[in-house]
C-alpha cells in the first residue's frame, strides 16, 4: 500500500493539522498509523482519564503539545465537589520522567499544584506556551517558578482561573534576558502586579501581540504600556478608572492611536463609562469585543461603542445591553458570527433580554454559528423565525433564567421552536436548550439533529422515551449531560454499547437507580461508571433501589482510576 | 393537536421504533406516574417545604404552581417574588458571577445611589449541604455569640466554638479544632475583601464587619487548612481591638 517512502509521507502528513483529520489518517492502514503516531506532534485528551500518560507517550514519541481536559463540564456550575479529580501531576511527571521534549501545555478544568508548575519550569528546556482554562490549585508562586525557569516562554494564558494570589512579585520574575513573550493574559488574578516589572517587560518583548491584564493596572500604566507596544493584536484593559479632563487621558488618545493593529479588545474590569470615547478610534477594526466583565458600562455609551464596530465577528456582551442595544448589534455588526449574552445579574434571577432581541441578532446578522443566550423568555415562534434566518448555527446554546418557562405567548411547550432550530441548522454541532420541554423535543432531536455532538439538558422531559430517542437518533453524540430529568434506568440501559462511541455521560436528580449504574458498569468493562456521593448521601450497603443523585461516566483504556477521592465509587 | 403538529413537520413517529419489548407498556405506565420532576417540584423537594410528593392528581400541576407560589409569596410578600436558589443555575462559571459580585459590591460604594436603609451590611450565607442560601445584616450584631446564635436558628447542627469577649479564639487551639473538625460538624468560614476565605472568630468582632463580604459555613472535613500556621495566635492576642 505504500507507494511513497515514509518520509514523503510524513511531509505530507504535516499539514494535516486538525486531530480528528490526524486520526482519520492514522486509521487508513498500519503503515499509516505508524507514520502518523511517530510524527505527531500536537495531541488532545478531551478526558484525561481515558487514557495514561504512559499510553499517550508511547504512541506520539514525538509529543510536543499537548491539550488536557478534566472535569466534567457540569462542575463550572458547582455540581461537581472540588476535589473530584482531574489532577495534572500525574502527566507532567510520566511527561518528565521520559523525557518528553515538552513545549506546549494547554489545561482546561484541571487541578494544578504549585509543585507541579515548578516542575515543569524545571523539566521541559524548551517550554514555551502555558495556558490556564478554568483550572485551580494554584497559587501566584507557581506563576514565579514558571517566570523565572522557562527561558524561551512565548505565551502565558490564565483563562478565568480560581488563582491564590499571594501579591504578584510572580511578574519580577521573568528575566531580562527573556524577550520571546508573544501572549500575556492575567486577567483573572486577583492581586496587585509590579508595575515597573511590567512596563519593563513589555518594553523588552517586541513579539508581544496580546495583552490582558488584571483590574491591579491602572489607566497611566495602560498608556505608556501602550506606548511601548503599538503593535498589539489583542488588548485586555484592566482599570479604566480617570478624569476625561486629564493630562493621562490626553497621553491615552495619543497612544490608542498608534495601536493600528488591535482587533480583539477585552477587559474593562473597572471602568468610568464616560471615557469610553477613546477607544472609539480602535472600534472600527475591531473583530472581537469582550464587555462581559464590564458591568460599569450600559446604556448609551455601550450602544455607542458598538455603533463604531462594524467588523465585529465574535461580540461578548452583558444583558443590560436590551434588546434595543442587541437592534443596534444587529444592524451594525453585519459580520457577526458569535454572540454570547451573559445575565448581570446571575443570581438575582431576572434577565435584560427576550426572544425579542434573539430575533433581531437573526435579522440583522445571517452569518451567526454560535451563541450562547440567558434571557428572560423565549416563543415558539421567535425560535422558528431564528432558524429560517441563520440556518448555519453549530452552536446554540439558549438558557431562559427560570428554567421550566414555557412560550411566553402561547404557554405551551418549547417544543417546535427547538425542533425548528435542529431542523434548520443541518451543521447543529452543540445544543443547549430550556424553558418547558417534552419528549417531544427529544423526538426532534433524536430525528434531525445528525451532527449533534454535544447536549446539555435540565429539567425536561416527560418519561424515559425522551433519553431513548436521543439515543437512538443521535449518531454522532459525544457529551451528553442530563440534570433534573424524568429518564430512569429503562433509558440508561436501552443501548449500552452507544456510551462507548461517546465521550461522557453525566446524570444528576434523575431517576436511575443504584441497581440501574451497577449493572450498566457489570456489563460495559471499558466504562468508568462513577457514583458522586457528596452530602453523605448513600451509605455503601445502600440498597439498589435508592436513587442516585450524581453520575458521571466516561470511556476509557486506563481502568478505574487511583485518585478518586472518597465520595467517588466506581462501579 | 399533536398530531396537526405532527404533520406539520413532516415527520412520522413510526419511523423511529424504540422497539422495548414487555417493556414498552410498562415504561409508558411507568413514566406517567413518574411524572416529570418540574423546576417547581425541585425546589419544592428541596425546600422541603410541600409535604406532598407523588400523587397522581390530576390537577397536580396546578396544585404545585400554586403551592409554588405560595412559598414565594410567604418568602416575601412585599416584594415581587425573589427565586429560591437551585444549585448550579442559571449555569453561569462559578468564576464569572464570583467576579460580578465583586464588581456590583464596589461599584455599589462609588455610586450615588445609595440602597435604603444604607447602614446595613448585608451578607450571604451559605450553608455546605443548604439547598438555598440566607442573607444576614452584620450590624444587627455585636459579637461573635449574637451571630452564631443567629445563624444557628437560621441552620441547624453549626458550631462557631468558643469566642472570648475579643472574638480571638483564646480557647479554640489547633487540636481542639481538628477535633471539631474530625467530627461531622460545621466550620464556620467568610471571603474577606481580599477574596481570602479565612476562618471565623480569629479577627476583633468590628474587624471583621468591616472586611467580611460573605460567609460560608463549611463542612468540617473542608475546612482543614484554614487554621494554618501562618496565623499567630500569639501575635494576635497582642492586638487591640478597636
Amino acid at each position: 500500500m505504500n507507494y511513497f517512502p515514509d518520509e514523503v509521507l510524513e511531509h505530507i502528513f504535516d499539514f494535516v493539522t486538525s486531530q480528528r483529520d490526524r486520526n482519520s489518517v492514522s486509521q487508513v492502514c498500519k503503515p499509516w498509523y505508524k507514520i502518523e503516531s511517530s510524527c505527531r506532534q500536537k495531541v488532545f485528551v478531551g478526558n484525561c482519564y481515558a487514557i495514561s500518560p504512559e499510553r499517550v507517550i508511547e504512541r506520539f514519541p514525538g509529543l510536543k503539545s499537548i491539550f488536557l481536559k478534566g472535569k466534567p463540564h457540569f462542575a463550572d456550575f458547582n455540581l461537581v465537589p472540588h476535589d473530584w479529580g482531574g489532577f495534572v501531576y500525574p502527566w507532567i511527571e510520566a511527561f518528565a520522567r521520559n523525557n518528553v521534549g515538552l513545549e506546549e501545555l494547554k489545561l482546561k478544568r484541571m487541578i494544578i499544584s504549585d509543585e507541579c508548575l515548578e516542575l515543569i519550569s524545571r523539566s521541559f528546556p524548551n517550554f514555551k506556551s502555558l495556558v490556564l482554562v478554568s483550572c485551580e490549585g494554584f497559587t501566584t508562586d507557581g506563576l514565579a517558578a514558571i517566570a523565572s525557569n522557562c527561558r524561551f516562554l512565548r505565551e502565558l494564558d490564565l483563562q478565568e482561573n480560581d488563582v491564590e494570589d499571594h501579591r504578584g512579585h510572580w511578574l519580577s520574575c521573568i528575566p531580562d534576558t527573556c524577550t520571546s513573550l508573544v501572549s500575556l493574559n492575567f486577567a483573572c488574578l486577583k492581586g496587585d502586579v509590579n508595575l515597573a516589572a511590567l512596563e519593563r517587560l513589555v518594553a523588552r518583548s517586541p513579539n508581544l501581540r496580546s495583552l490582558r491584564l488584571n483590574h491591579a493596572v491602572p489607566l497611566d500604566i495602560l498608556q505608556k504600556i501602550l506606548m511601548r507596544a503599538p503593535h498589539l493584536v489583542d488588548l485586555g484593559v484592566g482599570s479604566y478608572v480617570h478624569d476625561p479632563d486629564s493630562e493621562t487621558y490626553n497621553k491615552l488618545v495619543t497612544a490608542i492611536r498608534r495601536c493600528k493593529s488591535v482587533k480583539s479588545l477585552s477587559g474593562f474590569l473597572d471602568v468610568a463609562p464616560h471615557c469610553l470615547s477613546a477607544f472609539h478610534l480602535i472600534c472600527p477594526r475591531l473583530t472581537s469585543l469582550n464587555l462581559s466583565y464590564a458591568p460599569g458600562i450600559h446604556g448609551t455609551e455601550l450602544v455607542k461603542l458598538i455603533r463604531h464596530c462594524r467588523k465585529l465577528q465574535r461580540l461578548w456582551i452583558l444583558d443590560c445591553i436590551g434588546d434595543e442595544g442587541l437592534e443596534v448589534v444587529a444592524s451594525t455588526c453585519k459580520d457577526l458570527q458569535e454572540i454570547r449574552v451573559f445575565p448581570s445579574d446571575p443570581f438575582v434571577g431576572n434577565a435584560a433580554v427576550t426572544e425579542v432581541g434573539l430575533v433581531a441578532l437573526s435579522r440583522g446578522c445571517p452569518k451567526l454559528q454560535s451563541i450562547l443566550y440567558f434571557c428572560q423568555q423565549m416563543t415558539n415562534a421567535a425560535l422558528i423565525t431564528v432558524a429560517k434566518n441563520c440556518p448555519n448555527f453549530t452552536r446554540f446554546r439558549l438558557c431562559i433564567l427560570d428554567p421550566t418557562k414555557p412560550d411566553a405567548v402561547t404557554n405551551q411547550p418549547l417544543d417546535e421552536g427547538f425542533g425548528a432550530i435542529v431542523h434548520s441548522c443541518k451543521g447543529l454541532r452543540r445544543l443547549s436548550m430550556s424553558g418547558q420541554l417534552t419528549d417531544q423535543v427529544f423526538l426532534y432531536i433524536g430525528m434531525y439533529a445528525e451532527q449533534l455532538e454535544m447536549l446539555s439538558i435540565a429539567f425536561a422531559g416527560d418519561t424515559d422515551k425522551g433519553m431513548q430517542y436521543l439515543l437512538n437518533g443521535c449518531k454522532k453524540l459525544r457529551k451528553l449531560e442530563i440534570r433534573d430529568c424524568p429518564f430512569g434506568n429503562a433509558a440508561l440501559l436501552m443501548d449500552v454499547g452507544k456510551y462507548e462511541t461517546m465521550r461522557s455521560l453525566w446524570m444528576s436528580s434523575c431517576e436511575i437507580t443504584l441497581g440501574g449504574c451497577k449493572s450498566l458498569a457489570k456489563k460495559m468493562p471499558r466504562l468508568n461508571v462513577e457514583i458522586i456521593n457528596d452530602n453523605d448521601q448513600m451509605e455503601v450497603s445502600a440498597d439498589d433501589r435508592q436513587k442516585v443523585e450524581k453520575m458521571y461516566l466516561y470511556r476509557t483504556l486506563a481502568g478505574q482510576r487511583k485518585d478518586a477521592p472518597e465520595f467517588v465509587w466506581t462501579l | 393537536m399533536e398530531v396537526e403538529k405532527r404533520t406539520k413537520m413532516g415527520f412520522e413517529e413510526t419511523e423511529l421504533r424504540l422497539g422495548l419489548p414487555g417493556n414498552c407498556g410498562g415504561a409508558t405506565e411507568g413514566g406517567e406516574v413518574a411524572r416529570k420532576r418540574g423546576f417547581s417540584e425541585t425546589v419544592d423537594l428541596k425546600l422541603n417545604l410541600s409535604s406532598k410528593e407523588g400523587d397522581s392528581d390530576p390537577n397536580h400541576e396546578k396544585t404545585k404552581s400554586l403551592q409554588r407560589e405560595k412559598i414565594l409569596l410567604a418568602i416575601d410578600p412585599a416584594k415581587p417574588p425573589a427565586k429560591a436558589q437551585v444549585v448550579g443555575w442559571p449555569p453561569v462559571r462559578s468564576f464569572r458571577k464570583n467576579m460580578l459580585a465583586n464588581q456590583k459590591s464596589s461599584t455599589y460604594e462609588e455610586s450615588t445611589e445609595k440602597v435604603p436603609g444604607g447602614n446595613a451590611t448585608f451578607v450571604k450565607v451559605s450553608m455546605d449541604g443548604a439547598p438555598y442560601l440566607r442573607k444576614v445584616d452584620l450590624k444587627m450584631y455585636k459579637t461573635y455569640q449574637e451571630l452564631s446564635d443567629a445563624l444557628g436558628k437560621m441552620f441547624s447542627s453549626f458550631t462557631i466554638g468558643n469566642c472570648g469577649s475579643h472574638g480571638m479564639k483564646d480557647s479554640l487551639n489547633e487540636s481542639k479544632l481538628k477535633d471539631l473538625l474530625n467530627g461531622t460538624d460545621y466550620v464556620p468560614t467568610y471571603e474577606d475583601k481580599d477574596g481570602d476565605w479565612m476562618l471565623v472568630g480569629d479577627v476583633p468582632w468590628n474587624m471583621f464587619v468591616e472586611s467580611c463580604k460573605r460567609l460560608r459555613i463549611m463542612k468540617g472535613t473542608e475546612a482543614t487548612g484554614l487554621d494554618d500556621s501562618s496565623s499567630d495566635p500569639v501575635a494576635l492576642h497582642n492586638t487591640e481591638e478597636d
